[in-house]
């Protein structure tokens, strides 16, 4: 039966076919198909974040200012819930019934096995109530996490806020590290310094069996890493100074900004309406978050460096010194108070120099003062002679700073506006306009926008006679220095000399005696010499801006200070008595001014400073 | 009978011991493995463990089994081999009464009645079925020619083999019950009609299509296929059309066969397991979950594998029945692809040499028996490795030599011992 006898060859292809099938079929799944290990890790391995200690923020005297302190959760294990009494647990937590079975709802869909959080940031009284009784509620416990808390009511707008990080950051690469539900930065330094701020993750991976529970480290912790605590900022904030400004400031719409020159640090940076920084932090803070975005008054808006004005009389000092390093002017040049060209401010003594012109604010002397920078008969073709003279012009300025970012450790800076040749083409046509058509430049009006921080850097650049630092907040991170690029000087086109010229002028305009419009900010009676210069920004909308700027004492300049009150009408008579108190303040560490004090602060918060 | 012992022992076949010793070994590490826990790590036989404290782990009762397995192998080759052939019929009657009794004696454990308790020991006569059916059948067809014999014979014959597994599903188990289809490897060695195996494997074939595709595109390609065939050979369509016919005619039938067996004559969890295997996401948490993990576990071994004690999956409980049913998940995590090759090349070894031993039997007796064991031990391994990797329905039934488990261990050690008692004396046989 040969026949027959070969069907075992049948029989063992048979055999044969099956276990090929299995080879391969085994091949791809262990081999070939990664996807199998990935999925044995998903079950096993339990990623356990770390989360370090963020960084303190200090200010420049080492109080600080921003710490951590832990808050407290109330987390539940649903498969661990055994006869809950509902009633009693939720008369202890102030809980409605209602609420508390939602939330359980909302921890069973996540996991039956792990914790989740079911009330966050329990409240003190809270807290006590429930942690005694914590032993009678089988599958709640209680887990300490850290959260941002402040010693200081000041500052909010440089401190900025941490928050949980949102879905739209998460997508990001910069973010990968991040997982839903960490904190970060939002605004401000928090947000500027988050790198350091934050410090290391550390991750434990733990294994896990098919309950969930616990069985040990990974390959004995080979992949673990340990957290490393986030570095600290020491910021260049006077915190007295910036609690006294905030003080002026109540109730006002504006900014100040104070400099150290020598050094561009920050000493404060006020910009109002106000707002409490501990506002943002805590439960309930999404509320209070959108309470404050959708005031009219728009407190969340950062206004030293995010609004930009016409600087108004303040840059004519700018103007000044553009054209003596020109050569088309000297300290000495007198031009008529010509109320033709421009109207003057008030009727005063001819402007036979510099330093009475700016004491006095001419508005006809520096139209001519620019006239003279711009128009230099480059071009017979008067049009291209106003083109050629303004792109030189706008050169010269721009090497302050102004036009640009400067560079602040801070995200949210605005670049102002100084008009190219370009825009003025753009706006009225290429040939289409001539000085006439810029020169309300001259007195820092017009198409011209500069923020508070730049004005102020303008001050620190006059009172260095002719470089600057870049502002910023942050002198020392954890044990270092500050960031490099603050380390460097940047030099004006403008030679010292001509810096020198200009700074009598600024001294008279506090100091000068009868007509000198900012003799509010005189410091003359403790024997320092404040150089300043007032201005006032027409405003379209309404009410006059003040500003004044100013610095001191004039021949060793410790502060640098610009303060721009919105709708205060004339410059000397609210903005330079206030930069005199925060002068005052900074200089002899107290202030004794209760005519000025009474004056500016007024007895509620909601009280804008008038007209004068 | 009285040959000298070291006579006896050279004719026994020592290849295939080798085989079963050497996969009684890894089935007994992998027991180990599967029964290992990293928190409490089982002390072994010196750390002063009391017997009883010992019995709850797998891997020490394991040892005990294998123990017995030895001295019935002593026993199984001390026999007169004739004995097998003579009390065949004998063994089959009292098995068939054993399987009769046992749901109505045996306590319900997972389901099923078919466990009988004896003391300590737990045994399912279903297991020994299998040896003893292989016996009657044997000597049966050792009185027949099924090439060439009558209905009746052919109808004895399937009775003998279906009677088991009946009374076997009736007691709720139905996995054991479809190890006898594997007989039909055997019957087929000894002259039944190819076409029986080959519809037989159409039919799964269709099953498994007709959950996969609409039944109309299968009806429409089905005939086309043959309107294809017909109009290429007109000659053909002259001398087979009513075959034709009848083929096609069949086979739309199955088709709606099936939902017919499908949804009455499957029953849910059956039904649920056929599902799963389409489809693992349909059940992820019921047999689902079995074949979803057990995949990952196998899956995530690579190449080589975690390291003997060091996989996570099995180790950690996400596969169930890792000692017995899913003992191939342990083999595949730890020891990679690597292992599981062993594994099946160990398989391929043992099967082909059981059909070289069958092959070489003068006796149609002892030839169909030793296809019977072959058949058997090919059927647990086909089905219990292709539903660990999802290739095959869960079933639960063992993976020969390594599950853990005294009757199953017992069983394919019996099943095996009596194809090698009969083995020896074949040359007996020739000088008689």
């Amino acid at each position: 039966m040969q026949y027959l006898e070969d069907r075992k060859y049948v029989v063992h292809a048979i055999f044969l076919v099956v276990a090929l099938v299995f080879g391969v079929r085994l091949f791809y799944i262990q081999v070939l198909d990664g996807s199998y290990k990935l999925a044995a890790d998903r079950n096993t391995l339990q990623r356990l974040v770390q989360v370090p200690y963020r960084g303190l923020i200090y200010d420049r005297n080492g109080q600080i200012l921003v710490q951590n302190t832990p808050v407290y959760d109330l987390m539940v294990v649903p498969r661990e819930v055994k006869q809950l009494d509902s009633a009693r647990f939720c008369q202890l937590l102030q809980l409605p019934l209602e609420e508390l079975r939602t939330a359980l709802k909302t921890a069973r869909a996540y996991s039956r096995v792990k914790a989740s959080p079911l009330v966050q940031n329990l409240s003190t009284p809270e807290l006590a109530a429930i942690q005694d009784n914590l032993i009678d509620f089988p599958g709640f416990s209680i887990k300490a996490r850290m959260a941002r808390s402040y010693r200081t009511e000041n500052m909010a707008h440089a401190l900025g806020y941490v928050g949980a990080i949102t879905p739209a950051f998460l997508e990001k690469p910069k973010y990968a590290k991040y997982q839903p539900g960490d904190n970060l930065g939002i605004t401000g330094l928090e947000s500027y310094y988050e790198q350091k701020l934050m410090g290391r993750r550390g991750v434990q991976y733990r294994m896990v069996n098919v309950r969930g529970i616990e069985k040990g480290a990974f390959r004995n912790g080979e992949f673990d890493t340990l957290s490393v605590a986030g570095q600290d900022l020491h910021t260049s904030i006077d915190i007295e100074l910036q609690k006294y400004g905030e003080l002026l400031m109540a109730g006002k719409r504006g900014s100040i900004v104070a400099l150290d020159p020598k050094t561009g640090e920050i000493l404060a940076l006020v910009s109002a309406p106000l707002y409490d920084p501990s506002i943002l932090s805590g439960k309930g803070m999404g509320n209070r978050y959108m309470e404050l975005l959708n005031n009219p008054e728009r407190p969340l808006f950062n206004r030293p460096l995010m609004a930009t004005y016409p600087p108004g009389s303040v840059f004519k000092l700018v103007n000044e010194l553009v054209a003596l390093q020109m050569g088309v002017v000297t300290p000495e040049t007198g031009f008529d108070c010509n109320w033709k060209l421009v109207r003057c401010t008030h009727r005063h003594e001819p402007p036979r120099n510099l330093s009475i012109a700016i004491k006095n604010s001419c508005n006809p002397y520096f139209y001519q003062v620019m006239r003279a920078s711009v128009l230099r008969g480059r071009s017979t073709n008067k049009f291209e002679d106003a083109r050629l003279g303004l792109a030189e012009w706008r050169r010269q300025v721009m090497s302050f700073g102004l036009g640009n970012k400067l560079g602040v450790d801070m995200a949210s800076e605005k670049k102002g506006l100084i008009p190219s040749p370009e825009f003025y083409d753009k706006l009225r046509g290429y040939h289409h306009w001539n000085f006439k058509t810029v020169y309300s430049l001259s007195i820092g009006q017009g198409e011209i926008g500069i923020t508070g921080l730049q004005m102020a850097n303008v001050m620190a650049t006059i009172a260095n006679r002719g470089y600057y630092y870049t502002p910023h907040f942050v002198r020392g991170i954890g044990q270092g220095g500050p960031l490099p690029e603050y380390t460097q000087r940047h030099i004006t086109t403008v030679d010292q000399q001509h810096f020198e010229a200009l700074i009598p002028g600024m001294c008279a305009v506090v100091d000068g005696g009868r007509g000198a419009t900012g003799s509010n900010a005189s410091l003359a009676r403790y024997g320092i010499a404040v150089a300043g210069k007032t201005g006032t920004v027409q405003n379209p909308h309404g009410d006059d801006h003040a500003t004044f700027a100013a610095f001191a004492p004039a021949d060793d300049p410790k502060i640098a200070i610009a303060v721009f009150i919105e709708n205060a009408g004339f410059g000397g008579s609210s903005a330079a008595p206030m930069a005199a108190l925060l002068m005052e303040k900074y200089l002899r560490g107290k202030v004794n001014n209760p005519r000025w004090e009474n004056w500016l602060i007024g007895p509620g918060t909601e009280r804008f400073i008038v007209r004068h | 009978m009285a040959s000298s012992p070291a006579r006896y022992s050279r004719s026994i076949d020592w290849v295939t011991v080798l085989i079963y010793a050497l996969m009684l070994g890894l089935g007994w590490l992998s027991v180990y493995a599967a029964s290992y826990s990293p928190d409490a790590p089982a002390g072994g036989l010196f750390s002063g463990q009391s017997f009883a404290e010992l019995m709850q782990y797998n891997w020490f009762k394991q040892i005990l089994w294998i123990g017995t397995a030895l001295v019935l192998i002593v026993v199984l080759l001390v026999v007169d081999y004739k004995a097998y052939d003579t009390f065949a019929f004998v063994l089959y009657g009292a098995m068939i009464m054993l399987l009769i009794i046992t749901p109505f004696i045996a306590r319900p454990i997972a389901g099923s009645r078919s466990w009988l308790e004896l003391g300590p020991v737990r045994l399912q006569p279903a297991e020994f079925a299998k040896f003893i059916t292989a016996l009657a059948v044997s000597r049966y067809m050792a009185s027949i020619n099924l090439r060439y014999q009558n209905f009746r014979d052919q109808l004895v014959l399937a009775g003998l083999t279906l009677l088991p597994p009946l009374l076997i599903i009736a007691a709720n188990e139905t996995g054991q019950a479809l190890v006898f289809a594997a007989f039909l490897l055997a019957y087929f060695r000894e002259g039944m009609s190819p076409l029986i195996l080959i519809i037989l494997a159409a039919a799964g074939v269709i099953l498994i299509l007709a959950l996969l595709v609409p039944k109309v595109w299968l009806i429409g390609a089905f005939t086309l296929i043959l309107v294809g065939v017909f109009a290429f050979n007109t000659k053909v369509l002259r001398h087979h059309l009513p075959v034709a016919l009848s083929v096609w005619a069949v086979v739309i039938g199955m088709v709606f066969g099936v939902d017919f067996f499908f949804n009455q004559v499957l029953q849910p969890h059956q039904r649920k397991r056929i599902e799963v295997l389409i489809n693992p996401s349909a059940d992820p948490l019921g047999v689902g979950w079995n074949v979803t993990q057990s995949k990952i576990a196998i899956g995530s071994g690579g190449l080589v594998g975690k390291g003997f004690l060091q996989g996570t999956q099995t180790k950690f409980d996400f596969v169930p029945e890792q000692s017995t049913d899913f003992i191939f998940c342990t083999v595949g995590e730890e020891w990679g692809w690597l292992g599981t090759t062993v594994v099946i090349i160990l398989f391929m070894a043992l099967l082909g040499r059981v059909l070289y031993v069958a092959e070489r039997q003068k006796s149609v007796f002892g030839r169909t028996y030793g296809y019977c064991v072959a058949s058997v031990i090919f059927f647990h391994f086909a089905i219990n490795i292709g539903m660990t990797i999802g290739l095959a329905p869960v079933v639960g039934i063992p993976l020969p030599l390594f599950s853990y488990g005294g009757s199953s261990l017992w069983s394919f050690t019996t099943l095996l011992f009596i194809l090698l008692a009969i083995d020896a004396y074949r040359k007996q046989d020739l000088v008689r």
